[in-house]
């Protein structure tokens, strides 16, 4: 039974995404895929797991939607539709892929609302159910089962086409896709809704999307950036938290929990990304991690070189949090004063619990012990995720402390 | 062949153009919509007299009462219409946004629902 779910959860995108070429609705593709799943649940246990699983779920689910379509084929559409279905072709693999970019680009379409292209890309292609979604994001399941469902009426009424878009409009297209996987490996990473979702499956999920969309737009720089960022920050994932799942700050980590197989493959990605000579935000921020993972210690840290990406990713992002991050450099190169007098000029960002957190260290720093107390405090009033919140506290007492 | 309704949003509170803006806007309204109608998207559009201009029927047990006035009563009106028809909703965003740009306001993108057969 164990299988049926793995498989499930592998092949249910593009089982759908197929179905949704040979059925023009998402919905109906995935009645007919979960009729598939459903069969193959009564099957499999007796008669053993077909040799190729995932053609066999697209093979039976056309045959369902065959039946279904038959069987409701009191309008002459739904017959004919049934005869055209019959009729077509087998799915090949690179039509598979195809089918499932398609779809990906329908679920991320920027005239959907980012928490509804997040939950529809988790559904269709992670092919996680209802309950887990709620279970990741602590929402009530009914609440994800009616966003879901009013994400699938909006493509359907609204006309959202299944393609993957003109070349004009492809880099833009391509840039609201990476923003929902980053959002829901960000999600995973920091699971600011909750202390127990640390088992990294939504990182999981989100690298899996993000090695898809290499494979399938190998052309764009910013596709590989990403999954080069995310493995990098992937990486470290043992490292990050003590036996109690307390936070450990980067320059405190144990380097050697560092998992060596994704740093390689995140380095090797990003040789490739930065070869094709077309800047973005994801390679540079893979970049910046790439030159904190060299270092075998955080004292050889090569700020220079963080500060110069940092200088670079603020000409393409001019936004206050990259700002807020490049002065984090800037202290270890310029000392704290001077990172302190940017963070000062950071408006925007005083509702954001680590813009406090980063003016607290650097006032500590100064041993302007009363005024980084009170930025403490701001942090924790703002702070949502646990885990975070008592890394803060330990900071806050160990400042009291001195 | 979809049908989307494009509607130009306006604040009643905010800032009229001035009148060499309104101009401008007016040349581009017009030069877009002969550009829809070149690319054989247009079906219908207009530019809308002021809500006040409105009146309103209700039904009230079989009796008609008209009142003099818009049927909302807000900030946020409907400054104009068009209708397209267009193969689906990327193209409408696609006129939409050229639409934007022509009017410089805000442009809300409403699928019709679809005839029957």
């Amino acid at each position: 039974m164990h299988d049926i779910a793995v498989i499930a959860q592998r092949e249910y995108g593009r089982a759908v995404a197929v179905l949704t070429r040979f059925l023009g609705d998402i919905s109906l593709a995935e009645e007919a895929v979960q009729d598939a799943f459903a069969t193959a649940i009564e099957r499999w246990p007796n008669e053993g797991v077909p040799p190729a699983p995932g053609a066999w779920i697209i093979t039976t689910a056309r045959n369902r939607a065959i039946d279904r379509l038959r069987r409701e084929a009191t309008r002459p559409d739904r017959e004919a539709a049934a005869v055209a279905l019959q009729e077509a072709p087998e799915a090949q693999e690179p039509e598979v892929r195809d089918d499932t970019l398609r779809l990906m680009f329908t679920c991320c379409h920027p005239a959907i609302s980012p928490e509804g292209q997040v939950a529809l890309t988790l559904r269709l292609m992670g092919g996680l159910s209802t309950a887990q979604i709620a279970r990741a994001f602590l929402l009530p399941e009914a609440t994800v089962a009616q966003r879901i469902s009013r994400v699938k009426a909006k493509i359907r009424e609204a006309g959202i086409p299944y393609r993957v878009p003109a070349l004009d409009e492809l880099p833009d297209r391509i840039r609201s896709v990476l923003a929902v996987i980053y959002l829901i490996f960000n999600e995973g990473y920091l699971a600011s809704s909750g202390p127990q979702l640390s088992d990294g499956e939504l990182c999981a999920e989100a690298i899996r999307l993000g090695r898809h969309l290499v494979d399938t737009l190998s052309g764009h720089a910013e596709v590989r950036g990403l999954l080069a960022l995310m493995l990098f920050t992937h990486a470290r994932r043992g490292a990050r938290t003590d036996v109690n799942g307390a936070l450990i700050e980067l320059r405190h980590q144990d380097r050697q929990l560092w998992d060596t197989q994704q740093l390689e493959e995140a380095r090797r990605l990003l040789k490739e990304c930065l070869k094709m000579d077309q800047p973005g935000p994801y390679q540079l921020q893979a970049a910046i991690n790439a030159v904190h993972c060299d270092a075998v210690h955080s004292g050889q840290t090569d700020w220079r070189q963080i500060l110069m990406l940092y200088d670079h990713l603020l000409i393409i992002q001019p936004t206050q949090l990259v700002q807020l991050n490049r002065a984090v450099a800037l202290a270890e190169l310029a000392g704290p004063k001077h990172a302190l007098d940017v963070v000062d000029t950071l408006e925007d960002l005083r509702q954001y619990h680590l813009y406090h957190a980063v003016r607290a260290e650097l006032l500590t720093r100064l041993g302007r012990h009363s005024e980084a107390a009170q930025s403490y405090c701001t942090a924790l009033e703002q702070v949502k995720n646990p885990r975070e919140r008592e890394h803060l506290e330990g900071r806050y007492r160990q400042l009291a402390r001195q | 062949m979809k049908h989307y309704l494009l509607s130009v949003c306006y604040s009643a509170g905010g800032t009229a153009p001035t009148a060499e803006a309104l101009k401008k806007i007016t040349v581009d309204v017009i030069a877009l919509r002969e550009q829809m109608r070149a690319a054989g998207v247009w079906v219908f559009g207009g530019g809308l007299h002021a809500p006040e201009s409105a009146t309103v029927l209700r039904n009230q047990k079989g009796q008609i009462v008209l009142t003099d006035g818009p049927f909302l009563e807000t900030k946020e009106q409907i400054g104009g219409i068009t209708i397209i028809a267009v193969p689906d909703l990327d193209a409408a965003l696609h006129w939409a946004s050229k639409s934007a740009e022509a009017t410089t306001c805000p442009i809300e993108v409403r699928p019709f629902m679809e005839q029957p057969d």
